[in-house]
């Protein structure tokens, strides 16, 4: 009971971090940029939409930082993330609405399939450490060292422009209309492939050397030499035993990289002008949008938080060490 | 000043930096006397993986020194003449749309690559020493309150927050590109770096320090630090590594300053002129292989660093390659044991076998 109220103070705390952070990085900047879209849109917005950006911004000069700061909570639990200057009026909050499903649909399968590919490949190289399979230990250390837009560029030249077996340009084909049919659906599929398969190349190689060498470690542990004097067939030794404590770090461990490979995701979805929450923040970066960008930093954060739950909800489901204290 | 630590506990757990150094002589030297102190002390060096990663490191800090100078053209000198040419003697690696050599924009990005990834690992990592090691180390609240903040920064993504604080500085230097890294980028290393503290604070050789009366900050100095010198280098390996992912991915997506090059401009280029359109692949390949290169350089230190930390990893592989020679396949449960004879401080006579199971 202890430990979850520990966890439950921590993520708090970390949202409210993340919050504050939001709240304090464009007070520390010179502020003229956004005062200069403003003035720029000055007729066309109207004055609850400019005062809602004054208050993410900090542009209003008479209140106190505090009061400021009060006001931004205020805005925050109302939903209002400010308007798009880049699509001009939207609501950021509609425009986060349409991109996150796209990018947690994509990242969260992808990312689920690399974990998953990865640790088995990890606990398999681990037991047969010292044969062939070391071979495969510099290609994974060549995926885990380049960036996923490369990754991307490389695909895409492989399968998009010489092979040409798959579409490599946004999310699904231009000319349907989003509708939950099968044509659609498949077309999703499709427009997915080549960035999923993107991201497992190159974050499932982390996952690969982690376990491996937990693998190797877990190995000599008394209680695997122990199993396997019993005479238990070696697979089951293998699985029933060593994977089976190795991975609770790999567990830990996919927590905490989650914001890692996020990070590297967004930027992937650049490459394939793949619809989610990742393009749209380069599109903002690319016109100063920074209500946008705000409002797509803290959605990503508090995102990455719930992700890291989950995982923690997993991770006590399978030690069963943290149930103990409670 | 000798090493605290190979003196006064040699039977500390394994798995410990502390320890190492203790075990391992005896795997280098095959049966042979345990080498001298001095020997000992530099075994990282002799591990194959770090001298090949350290090798590469080379290669690239020489070209970010002399790069600028032996570039063949002007990577900024446009020649429309020469629109994306294939690699050719005048143009190694080929020219881009407007003509500029691409083999040069690589020798000259290598400069602002290497100047922000160290930097900004050594600002990092001298972020995570600080704040781990006292976390560590004092305990308490203030431990509490150091290890939410490392918490806090590992669960908030980076990237996206160094993209949204540089996209809002108008004109990025290289000074403000390495500070935002930094700052985003200590708090893998201060949490490894505390809970290692953790474990060495209640030893028998920190404790007699305290019982000497030593003043705290000669303990964190003479006796803390000096065990956490391989996890504090692998904490830069990585931080570097990590500052150099981020900037380049900076620099990819046209935050960071276009006006100087690095290897990510240059595919910033590429991407934006449609080069793998038109299947200019010289113009995105080479620069993703450097980074690639660099990366799996500095992987390779780690790998040497970890072997040298967990003498399981690094009798793995010897044992491994005994095994092979007596043709024998390894399997499942067996253990490597290292048998020291002689236990308590006399670490001469060494002796290492493989159990079967």
């Amino acid at each position: 009971m202890k430990n979850l109220a520990r966890k439950a103070i921590f993520f708090l705390v970390t949202a409210w971090a993340a919050v504050t952070l939001n709240f304090f990085v464009p007070r520390l900047m010179p502020g003229d940029p956004v005062q200069s879209l403003l003035t720029r849109y000055q007729g066309q917005m109207s004055t609850d939409a400019i005062h809602s950006l004054y208050v993410l911004f900090g542009l209003d000069e008479q209140s106190s930082l505090w009061q400021q700061y009060l006001d931004y909570w205020g805005q925050l639990f109302r939903g209002d993330l400010g308007i798009s200057f880049y699509q001009f009026p939207t609501p950021v909050t509609s425009i986060i609405a349409q991109t996150l499903p796209w990018t947690i649909g994509l990242v969260g399968v992808a990312t689920v399939i690399s974990f998953l590919l990865g640790t088995s490949i990890g606990a398999y190289l681990g037991w047969r450490r010292g044969t062939w399979a070391d071979l495969l230990i510099p290609l994974t250390t060549f995926f885990s060292s380049v960036p996923y837009f490369w990754i991307g560029l490389i695909v895409i030249t492989l399968f998009g422009v010489i092979w040409q077996v798959l579409p490599f340009y946004g999310s699904y084909d231009p000319g349907l209309i989003p509708y939950p049919d099968w044509m659609f659906i498949s077309s999703v599929i499709e427009h997915g492939i080549l960035p999923a398969l993107t991201i497992v190349l190159s974050s499932m190689a982390g996952w690969i050397l982690s376990m491996r060498n937990m693998m190797v470690t877990v190995s000599s542990e008394d209680y695997v030499t122990v199993a396997h004097a019993k005479g238990l067939p070696e697979r089951q030794v293998m699985t029933g035993y060593a994977a089976r404590n190795a991975v609770l770090p790999q567990i830990s461990g996919f927590a905490l990289s989650l914001g890692f490979v996020v990070g590297g995701t967004l930027v992937m979805e650049q490459v394939f002008s793949y619809q989610g929450i990742g393009f749209m923040l380069f599109k903002a970066v690319g016109a100063k949008d920074y209500p946008l960008m705000q409002g797509i930093f803290l959605i990503i954060t508090l995102s990455v938080l719930v992700a890291n739950i989950l995982a923690d909800i997993v991770y006590t489901i399978l030690d069963p060490r943290t149930r103990k204290e409670s | 000043m000798s090493d605290p630590t190979s003196t006064s506990s040699p039977q500390a757990a394994p798995t410990t930096v502390a320890a190492a150094p203790a075990t391992n002589g005896t795997f280098s030297d095959d049966l042979a006397p345990a080498p001298a102190m001095g020997r000992r002390r530099f075994l990282f060096l002799r591990n194959a993986k770090s001298i090949l990663g350290l090798s590469i490191i080379g290669f690239f800090v020489v070209l970010a020194i002399v790069g600028p100078w032996i570039a063949p053209h002007d990577p900024n000198a446009v020649n429309p003449s020469a629109s994306l040419e294939s690699p050719s003697w005048s143009h190694w690696l080929g020219t881009s749309q407007t003509g500029q050599d691409i083999f040069s924009q690589l020798l000259v990005g290598t400069r602002g690559v290497m100047v922000v990834g160290f930097s900004a690992g050594i600002i990092a990592t001298a972020l995570a020493v600080v704040i781990g090691v006292s976390a560590g180390f004092i305990g308490g609240a203030g431990d509490e309150v150091l290890s939410m903040l490392s918490n806090i920064f590992l669960v908030i993504p980076s990237l996206p927050l160094i993209i949204i604080i540089t996209a809002q500085i108008e004109g990025n230097s290289h000074l403000t590109i390495i500070l935002v890294i930094a700052l985003t980028g200590w708090a893998w290393g201060a949490r490894v770096l505390r809970s290692q503290t953790l474990s060495l604070r209640r030893r028998d050789f920190v404790e007699a320090a305290r019982a000497n009366g030593e003043r705290r900050w000669r303990i964190i100095g003479f006796e803390i630090l000096p065990n956490l010198t391989a996890i504090i280098a692998s904490t830069f390996i990585n931080t570097v590594t990590a500052a150099v992912l981020a900037e380049i991915t900076l620099a990819y997506i046209g935050v960071a300053s276009l006006s100087d090059w690095n290897w990510g401009t240059i595919l910033y280029w590429a991407q934006s002129s449609g080069a793998f359109q038109q299947g200019a692949w010289w113009w995105y390949v080479p620069a993703g292989l450097c980074v690639a290169l660099l990366g799996m350089s500095l992987a390779l230190i780690n790998f040497g660093i970890d072997e040298f930390v967990n003498p399981r990893l690094r009798s793995t592989g010897l044992n491994a390659r005994t095994l092979r020679q007596r043709h024998i396949r390894p399997r499942v449960g067996f253990t490597p044991v290292v048998h020291e004879v002689g236990a308590s401080g006399d670490r001469t006579k060494a002796r290492k076998e493989a159990d079967h199971a």
